[in-house]
C-alpha cells in the first residue's frame, strides 16, 4: 500500500470517526481540522516526516474514538440553531 | 431512531441466525448498546435547577470564551488515565503510583515552560488566577517589603491584582493605579511624568540611575507590561496572560500568570517565577513545602496534566488558531457594524486579542439586550461581576460614557466557534438591537436630531 493511498483510507477513518460527535462544536472543528491538516501535508515526501505525520494521524484517530464515546455519555444536549439538527441527521 | 432500527436489524438477523455463537455474539452486541444509552448521564443532579432553565435540545450557543473555554477533547483524552487509573500523589516518593504521577506533572510543568518559553523550574502550579496573582503580587512585595514599598498598576487590571494591593495598601505600602488611555493601554509619558511628581513629592529620586526603564505597552486587550527591575516597582513585570494565552510567544517577565480554563484545558492556574534574576515571594500558604515551597499544597495531578497538554495543543495550534480567531473576529464585527450604526468597539482595534470582542451598542439597555439574545450564552463583562448591573470599572477606566458602558456585550470567540455560530449571533444581535432601538424614546430623539448630551433633565 502506498503512502498515498494508506493516507486517504486513514483520512477517511478519522473523518468519519470525527462526524460521531455528538457535540456540534466538536464534530465541526474535528472534521475541519482534519480535513485542513492533511490537505496541508498533501505533498509531504519526506519519509521521517511521513512516519511522524502517520503516527500523529493515529493517536488523534484514537482519541477521537475515544472521545466520541466519552461525549455519547456525558451528552450537554443539543443547540437551539436549526442547522445543528440538520448536521447531526445529515452527516 | 436510527440506534432503535439498528438494533432491531441485529435482532433480526439474530433470529434468523442458526449459528449459536453468532446469536450469542450479537445478543451480547445488542445488550451492550442498550446498556451504553442506559449509562448516558442525562440530567446531571443539580441542586435546584432555574425554572428558565432551557430545555435539553434548546442549549444556547456558546459565545462566553472570556468566562472560561470548552475542554478540548485531546486535553480531556490525556487527563482521563489521572482521574481513573493513575491516581497518586506525586509528592509520594516511596511508589510507583506517586513516581508516574510526579512524572506526569514534570512533564506538564516542561509543556508549559516550553510555551511560554521559560525553565521548567520557574513555573509553580496554583489553584487559579486569583491564587497566582495573590502569589504574585502580595508574595513579592512582602519579600522585599525592607527595601521596596511601592506598588504600581494599572486600573484596569483584574479584580484580584486590584484587592491584593489594596491589601498591601492597609499593610503600609504606596500604591499608584495608573491611568489608561481609552484603547486600554498605559500612556507611557504621562505615567512617567505622574511618577517623576510623585516620587518629587516624596523626595526619593535621587539617584537617576534608578528611573524607569522603558515601560512598552503591551499586545493585549487592556494591560501594561512594564520592564523595570530598578525602580521601586515591586511587581516588576507581572503579566496577566489569562485571555491571550495561546497566543503569545516568549515573554521576558519577571512573574507572569497563565490560567488555563481559557485555553480550553481544565481549570488549574500556573504561576511563572524568573529565576535570574531571581524574582523571590514570600509563601501566602503555610505547609508541606511543595512547589519549592511557595505554594504549599497536593498539586492536583489530573488538572496539571490537562493544563500542560492544553499547553502543547495551544502551541501546535496557534498559527491555525490564531488565523481563524482573527477571521472569524472580523466576520462578527462587519456584520454587525455594516447593518446597525453606533456600535462602538472597546479596546485598541490594533492592540487587541481578536477572541474577545467587547462592543457597545448605544441607545441600547445591555441588560435587556443580553436578555434579548437568550439563545446565546454572552456576558457583558467579567464572570465575577457578572451579578451585579453595574458596569464594568474597566471600561470605566478607558473613559468609556456612563450610557456606553451600560450597553456593552462581550462576545467571544474560540477554537470550537464555527461560521455558522458567528452568523445567527450577528444575525439575532442586529435584529434586536433594531428592535430595542425602535422602542426607544431616546433613539427616536437622536433621529430627530436632538442632542442627547445638551438636554438637561428635570429631577422630580
Amino acid at each position: 500500500m502506498g503512502s498515498r493511498s494508506k493516507a486517504l483510507a486513514l483520512y477517511k477513518q478519522i473523518l468519519q470517526e470525527s462526524k460521531k460527535f455528538t457535540s456540534y462544536n466538536y464534530r465541526n472543528y474535528a472534521i475541519r481540522k482534519t480535513r485542513d491538516e492533511f490537505r496541508q501535508n498533501k505533498e509531504v515526501t519526506d519519509p521521517q516526516k511521513l512516519k511522524d505525520l502517520f503516527k500523529k494521524a493515529k493517536d488523534n484517530l484514537e482519541i477521537v474514538q475515544r472521545q466520541v464515546l466519552v461525549g455519547q455519555m456525558y451528552d450537554g444536549g443539543r443547540l437551539v440553531f436549526n442547522l445543528e439538527h440538520f448536521v447531526y441527521r445529515y452527516w | 431512531m436510527a440506534r432503535l432500527f439498528r438494533n432491531f436489524r441485529f435482532v433480526l438477523q439474530v433470529v434468523n441466525s442458526t449459528n449459536q455463537s453468532t446469536k450469542r455474539y450479537l445478543q451480547a452486541n445488542v445488550t451492550d448498546n442498550a446498556q451504553k444509552v442506559a449509562v448516558a448521564v442525562k440530567h446531571p443532579d443539580t441542586f435546584e435547577t432555574r425554572k428558565d432553565m432551557p430545555p435539553e435540545d434548546m442549549r444556547p450557543l456558546y459565545m462566553d470564551t472570556q468566562s472560561t473555554t470548552p475542554l478540548d477533547p485531546r486535553v480531556l483524552d490525556a487527563m482521563l488515565p489521572y482521574f481513573v487509573g493513575s491516581y497518586g500523589n506525586p509528592h509520594s516518593r516511596t511508589h510507583a503510583y506517586g513516581w508516574e504521577s510526579e512524572a506526569a506533572v514534570e512533564k506538564a510543568r516542561k509543556q508549559i515552560a516550553d510555551l511560554i518559553g521559560a525553565d521548567p523550574r520557574e513555573v509553580i502550579f496554583t489553584s487559579g488566577a486569583t491564587e497566582s496573582n495573590n502569589i504574585a503580587v502580595k508574595g513579592t512585595a512582602r519579600f522585599y517589603k525592607s527595601k521596596k514599598n511601592h506598588v504600581i498598576t494599572t486600573q484596569t487590571e483584574h479584580k484580584c491584582v486590584l484587592d491584593s494591593c489594596r491589601a498591601l495598601e492597609a499593610e503600609g505600602f504606596r500604591v499608584t493605579y495608573l491611568p489608561v488611555q481609552p484603547n486600554g493601554i498605559v500612556d507611557l509619558k504621562v505615567s512617567l511624568e505622574l511618577l517623576i511628581y510623585l516620587y518629587n513629592q516624596m523626595e526619593l529620586l535621587t539617584n537617576k540611575s534608578k528611573l524607569l526603564l522603558p515601560v512598552q505597552p503591551m499586545n493585549n486587550d487592556l494591560k501594561l507590561r512594564a520592564t523595570n527591575r530598578f525602580f521601586y516597582w515591586i511587581i516588576p513585570y507581572l503579566n496577566d496572560a489569562q485571555n491571550q494565552f495561546g497566543h503569545i510567544i516568549n515573554m521576558k517577565d519577571d512573574l507572569l500568570y497563565i490560567v488555563d480554563k481559557n485555553d480550553f484545558g481544565q481549570r488549574v492556574g500556573a504561576l511563572y517565577i524568573r529565576r535570574r534574576p531571581r524574582v523571590r515571594v514570600e509563601a501566602l500558604q503555610s505547609g508541606g513545602g511543595q512547589e519549592r515551597g511557595m505554594r504549599s499544597g497536593t498539586v492536583p495531578t489530573p488538572l496539571c496534566v490537562g493544563m500542560g497538554s492544553a499547553c502543547a495543543v495551544a502551541m501546535e495550534e496557534m498559527e491555525y488558531d490564531h488565523k481563524r480567531t482573527v477571521e472569524l473576529s472580523n466576520r462578527l464585527l462587519h456584520k454587525v457594524q455594516d447593518a446597525i450604526p453606533q456600535v462602538i468597539r472597546n479596546g485598541d482595534p490594533d492592540m487587541t486579542y481578536p477572541g474577545c470582542i467587547n462592543l457597545s451598542f448605544a441607545y441600547v439597555e445591555g441588560e435587556s439586550l443580553l436578555m434579548a439574545l437568550k439563545d446565546i450564552a454572552l456576558s457583558s463583562g467579567s464572570a465575577c461581576t457578572s451579578a451585579s448591573l453595574e458596569p464594568s470599572y474597566v471600561l470605566r477606566a478607558v473613559g468609556a460614557d456612563d450610557d456606553l458602558a451600560h450597553s456593552s456585550i462581550r462576545f467571544g470567540i474560540g477554537r470550537f466557534t464555527t461560521e455558522e455560530e458567528i452568523d445567527y449571533t450577528a444575525d439575532l444581535t442586529v435584529k434586536h438591537v433594531t428592535r430595542l432601538r425602535e422602542m426607544s424614546p431616546l433613539w427616536e430623539m437622536v433621529q430627530e436630531g436632538i442632542d442627547i448630551k445638551q438636554i438637561k433633565w428635570s429631577q422630580h
